[in-house]
């Protein structure tokens, strides 16, 4: 009886001992999986806004993803009403004004270039000016909106700075604060 | 301390320290197999065969191989391909093994699901298989990760990106899992060690999961029948053999069942020999870009069905669509609410409910592989919500069954 009660409390001193191992290990190994501190540190890119030309999608890259710059000409600002978007069935214009960056008296579309459905690279197709995704079939209008599912939203912008006519990518700013407030883009 | 004799052999030797002789009797000759059976049954042996060539052609790889981003894809297409001798073999076959392997498994659960042989006490022979078939599915897809090609990236994103979970934006758990913004070193290397250490090992303990749940029910025969293996295995020890209704695994069933891997194995190696390349896909000839996603992504062609459930619907319909496709099969044995383990000629309804599943798995498979356009994605969107239908049925047309 003795005998078994010490057993008893030898058990459940263990189990408690191996417990906080166990917890421990497994924070560990949580841990371990993590993006190293190098890897999230590398991230800052700088592009020069000047050297884009109207109606050309330029793919520069930033964290290793793709990053879509394109220069909106007067025409695709003004013909905006047509996009409607099959989610809201409402037109885009409104959210377009919002999503463009003006820089330097010029308006520029800069988004992550990759599909929000499960990130595939849309293609750009600069005679109807607009994105299709091959993978699924998602579409996003000139200014990165989405026009036909299944994409849940727009092309994600990523947190940036602008500098005169320089954008900084991975700084954030009070106009990407303003974005991320009005629900314009999640954040990258 | 036991008492040991002066070993008189060899094999006196072993079996005085080991029990062989023991072992021999309980896992081979005196392990009963009902006669009433057919070719179908040899898919398990065939399976473990073939489990056997990938783990020897992959020995081979791994001798080779580098899990470096900017080296894996010249270490599997130049290096083993055209330095190592014999390397191209290796490669060939494990690719086809890989895919072959699929194919055996889904004839192998259609065996099961037509026999019944996931219920009357054989539900964790069931569930344990399917475990099997995640493992396989999780060892495939680490496995295709590892050329580094354009199809190994990005079917990489697209399937980690999954774990966003749809609206719910878990992008920290994403960027968790590749230990980066986007599949990079960090990402090769942990897909690396699940395919060549953790998921291994988790096979061979499923496997011995497996094989342990077929021991107490038994195998299932052809017609459902209920085996007395203690009164037949009596008969068959007296030497009556012709009326007893169970034989040896080992020779008799064995056998019989070398016979068919024999024939699957001519089958397998003209595959290798003539037909490798229906394993490879040429877009995976092209080095990883992240930059440049390929034209249209599909995956290889044991995952299109679950993929095209997917497809049709917005992310978070679609994400629901895709978990439920992957574990249902899970819940057969409870589904199924009727008593017959008999085959499905002999169930009424639930013999349409076998072909109709066959069949819209097929035409799901179909489907994912061609462009998402037009009238493929209609048949493919009918095709998956036929594919739920089904599942909702099956609980009713068998609770109605009536009683054989």
């Amino acid at each position: 009886m003795k005998n078994s009660s010490r057993r008893g409390f030898m058990g459940k001193a263990f189990g408690a001992v191996a417990g906080v191992g166990a917890v421990a290990s497994l924070y560990a190994m949580k841990r371990s999986w993590d993006p190293l501190p190098s890897v999230k540190a590398a991230g800052f890119t700088t592009l020069d806004m000047s050297e884009y030309k109207e109606n050309e999608l330029v793919v520069e890259k930033w964290r290793g993803k793709p990053i879509f710059v394109l220069k909106q000409s007067k025409e695709m600002l003004d013909t905006e009403d047509k996009n409607m978007s099959e989610i809201t069935g409402k037109t885009t214009s409104a959210m377009d004004k919002k999503r463009l960056l003006k820089i330097g008296g010029e308006y520029y579309m800069v988004c992550v270039g990759l599909c929000t459905h499960l990130g595939c690279i849309p293609g750009y197709r600069p005679d109807k000016k607009d994105f299709l995704c091959a993978c699924h079939g998602g579409m996003y209008d000139d200014a990165g909106m989405v026009t036909k599912s299944p994409p849940p939203r727009g092309f994600d912008i990523p947190p940036f700075k602008i500098d005169g006519m320089k954008l900084v990518l991975g700084e954030s700013s009070p106009e990407y604060e303003k974005m991320l407030a009005d629900g314009v883009t999640l954040k990258v | 301390m036991a008492h040991f004799t002066k070993a008189t052999s060899l094999h006196d030797w072993m079996n005085q320290r080991l029990g062989v002789d023991t072992l021999n009797r309980v896992l081979a000759t005196e392990y009963w197999i009902p006669k009433n059976i057919n070719f179908l049954w040899a898919m398990g042996m065939i399976l473990a065969i073939t489990f056997g060539i990938l783990l020897i052609s992959g020995i081979f790889l791994l001798m080779y191989y580098q899990p470096n981003v900017h080296l894996a894809f010249d270490s599997v297409n130049y290096t083993i391909m055209q330095e190592v001798g014999y390397g191209w073999l290796w490669r060939h076959v494990h690719g086809v093994a890989a895919s072959v392997v699929f194919l055996i498994i889904y004839i192998h659960m259609f065996t099961g699901i037509y026999y019944g042989s996931y219920k009357k006490g054989r539900e964790m022979i069931w569930i344990s298989g399917m475990l099997l078939f995640v493992a396989f599915s999780a060892e495939a897809f680490s496995g295709y990760m590892l050329p580094w090609g354009q199809m190994s990236y990005w079917a990489g994103m697209v399937i980690t990106n999954l774990f966003s979970l749809g609206g719910l934006h878990a992008n920290g758990l994403v960027e968790w899992i590749r230990g980066d913004y986007v599949p990079a070193q960090a990402f090769l290397n942990r897909f690396f060690m699940l395919h060549v250490l953790l998921i291994p090992l988790a096979i061979i303990g499923l496997i011995a999961l497996h094989f342990g749940a077929l021991r107490i029910p038994h195998v299932n025969n052809q017609d459902g029948e209920e085996v007395d293996f203690e009164v037949e295995s009596k008969k068959y020890l007296a030497g009556d053999t012709k009326n007893s209704k169970v034989i040896r695994f080992m020779n008799d069933f064995l056998a019989k069942d070398m016979m068919v891997v024999g024939i699957y194995l001519i089958f397998f190696f003209y595959l290798v020999f003539y037909h490798y390349d229906f394993a490879m896909d040429p877009v995976n000839f092209d080095p990883a870009n992240g930059l440049h996603t390929p034209t249209h992504i599909y995956p290889e062609w044991y995952f299109l069905w679950s993929y095209e459930v997917l497809r049709p619907f917005s992310t978070n319909v679609g994400l629901i669509a895709f978990a439920f496709a992957q574990v249902i099969f899970f819940f057969l044995p409870f589904l199924d609410r009727s008593p017959n383990a008999v085959p499905a000629s002999r169930r009424g309804l639930f013999q349409i409910w076998f072909w109709a599943m066959l069949v819209d798995m097929i035409v799901l498979t179909a489907m994912g592989k061609v462009p998402p356009e037009g009238s493929f994605s209609v048949i493919g969107h009918y095709a998956a919500l036929t594919f739920f239908a089904l599942w909702i049925a099956l609980p009713f047309i068998t609770k109605f069954e009536k009683k054989v």
